[in-house]
């Protein structure tokens, strides 16, 4: 203890250090966010209820986007396994929807349920690093979904519809969309606060020297297991709002299926990994070219892979990443500055 | 403080470090030297958790640590710097010193902030603060390194080679802060091929050279001794 305050003697200015959360739009940024959100909400109110059931699938693509940027962006976690909690959320809730519990506050105790679920599970996977990682929770996916359809209770290898469902479909669609707009909110949102906390710093130092990261004293192993059930919490509301917005899943084999991975590595990619921005954005892209595209067949393969393609040779750090390079702009600032120490210090080291 | 026993380490079937015990009381401050390749880097990367251990032991402070992890070593009082610089490179130089003050040292909130400038002052980095880590150069790379270690709070200080590529006054300078570290009673492991800068701090020198231990003793017998003069084929060292 007496080495602790002895190691470096403080300058007197250095005790009260001033601190602030740097980008340049500081706390614009949130705000302006939060106010986006604030208006999505009020859209059933203002447009066609086809609007904001199109909104209801950027909603659950953010949300998976900004879950798998958590995972691969911070923690290095290449996973191409989390449709085992999107589907695990879309079966656990025909379970709270059977035992009385509206499909709505099903979506939490879902999310809560399945991080319980992936807690465990994560002991599995971490055995494995890398490549074997990502197959791993693959095949960790495959396990899931073989058990899953053992209960016939829950449709067996057929789909399943949801069996208690808001009545008055203007009403549901309503519902529906709120729902997806809050799940997508707390991704979100929290994803921010995450990055902003003290896990957050470690993230980031793990995101870009796992050993440098551990040889100042970061769990990193500790850190990687927030992150993976946080991220299974997340793909779980997703699959329970994919499963409220189709009254039910089409069968295992979709809601189970390896695109999801797929979709959230090319959003991810295209927006801007290890970035709060990033997926938002990513999403958004892959929700236009599917909106505009998806009727050309086999073109429409044609564009989205072009899209990946050229994002990675020439901008490997994805749309936002790049502007967010170039302008230093950032609407959800994580990055901290020092403010007054600059003119004390010695010279800076040169080239 | 820190006590080696018989360590040894493999890489597949090239055996880097052969049966080498090293025993470092509190407060002491040894020099390594030793030809490249040698083994240095690797017995400090077993000392500090970082690489893996075939045979042997690793206690700190009396406590067996051969299977704990780096970062758990860390938190128990082994700060130390990498060879090969290793930033945070896409967070800023004061973020790379803060997580090592909240995690290596457990400090919190204002308390990390002030660890962290402080240690940054320490390495005269303070006015490059809040570059990108990922945009500083190789010398204060180097620095960087030295201040996330000093920000964990450590009571074994391990230094891999920080002393290359710096001017007479900036090895001068850095020789004052690793005196000062001493004089605060940290124990000191410091490999470094400017012997001049090294001889000014240490009280000890151990000779590595082919994983083993061919010499240990005062500086001054250390470096003129038979064994160090055939390992540097006669005077690279003097
Ligand atoms: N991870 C590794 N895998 C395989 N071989 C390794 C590994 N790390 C080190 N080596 C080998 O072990 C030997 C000793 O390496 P080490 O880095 O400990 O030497 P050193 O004494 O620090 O040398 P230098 O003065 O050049 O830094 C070298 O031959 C090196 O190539
Ligand atoms: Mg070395």
């Amino acid at each position: 203890m007496t080495i602790r305050s002895a190691v470096v003697t403080p300058g007197e200015d250095l005790r009260r250090p001033e601190i602030s959360r740097g980008g340049r739009a500081a706390a614009a940024g949130p705000a302006g966010a939060i106010l986006v959100l604030l208006l999505m909400a009020c859209l059933p109110y203002l447009v066609e209820p086809g609007l904001t059931s199109e909104l209801v699938t950027l909603c659950y693509l953010v949300t998976l986007a900004s879950m798998w940027n958590l995972l691969a962006g911070y923690a290095g976690m290449v996973s191409i396994g989390q449709q085992a909690y999107i589907g695990l959320g879309a079966y656990a809730l025909f379970l709270a929807n059977d035992h009385g519990l509206d499909v709505y506050t099903g979506t939490i105790v879902v999310s809560a349920v399945v991080a319980l679920v992936a807690w465990p599970l994560s002991y599995l996977a971490f055995r494995l690093r890398g490549g074997y990682f990502a197959v791993g929770t693959w095949v960790i996916a495959e396990v899931v979904r073989l058990v899953v359809v053992r209960f016939d209770s829950l449709g067996g290898a057929g789909g399943r519809g949801l069996a208690a469902v808001t009545e008055d479909p203007l009403l549901r669609r309503a519902f529906t969309y709120w729902l997806a707009l809050g799940v997508m909110a707390a991704a979100v949102l929290g994803t921010y606060l995450v990055l902003r906390s003290r896990l957050g710093l470690d993230l980031q130092a793990i995101r870009d020297d796992e050993t440098a990261a551990n040889s100042v004293g970061v769990d990193v192993t500790r850190g990687k297991r927030v992150i993976y059930v946080l991220a299974a919490a997340g793909c779980a509301a997703a699959g329970a709002v994919i499963c409220v917005d189709g009254l039910g899943v089409a069968s295992p084999g979709q809601i189970f299926g390896v695109q999801y991975s797929a979709l959230m590595i090319f959003m991810v990619v295209i927006g801007g990994i290890g970035t709060v921005e990033g997926p938002v954005i990513g999403a958004l892209v892959y929700f236009l070219l599917d909106k505009y595209f998806a009727q050309s067949g086999v073109w429409y393969l044609v564009i989205v892979g072009a899209a990946a393609i050229a994002v990675s040779l020439y901008l490997p750090r994805g749309l936002w990443g790049t502007l967010d390079r170039r302008s230093g702009l950032a609407i959800f600032p994580v990055a901290r500055r020092v403010h007054g120490h600059q003119g004390t210090a010695r010279p800076e080291t040169r080239t | 403080m820190l006590e080696v026993e018989h360590l040894a380490v493999s890489f597949g079937t090239l055996r880097v470090l052969d049966d080498v015990s090293l025993a470092i009381p509190p407060g002491q401050a040894v020099g390594i030297v030793g030809p490249n390749g040698a083994g240095k880097s690797t017995l400090i990367n077993a000392v500090s958790g970082t690489g893996q251990v075939s045979r042997g032991t690793v206690r700190l402070a009396g406590r067996d640590v051969t299977h704990t992890s780096a970062a758990r070593r860390c938190r128990w009082g082994i700060g130390r710097s990498h060879q090969i610089p290793r930033p945070f490179g896409d967070l800023s130089v004061f973020e790379n010193v803060l997580v090592a003050a909240e995690r290596g040292a457990g400090l919190r909130g204002r308390d990390a902030a002030a660890q962290a400038l402080r240690s940054l002052e320490a390495t005269g980095l303070l006015s490059a603060a809040n570059t990108m880590a990922g945009a500083v150069p190789l010398l204060g790379r180097k620095r960087l390194e030295l201040a996330r270690a000093l920000a964990t709070s450590p009571q074994l200080l391990l230094l891999d080679e920080i002393a290359g590529g710096l001017t007479e006054g900036e090895a001068d300078e850095l020789v004052s802060t690793v005196l000062s570290l001493k004089q605060a009673g940290v124990t000191i492991m410091w490999i470094e091929h400017v012997v001049k800068a090294l001889v000014q701090v240490v009280d000890r020198l151990v000779c590595l050279a082919f994983g083993r231990i061919v010499a240990d003793g005062s500086p001054e017998e250390v470096l003129a001794s038979r064994e160090v003069a055939e390992v540097y084929l006669g005077g690279a060292l003097a």
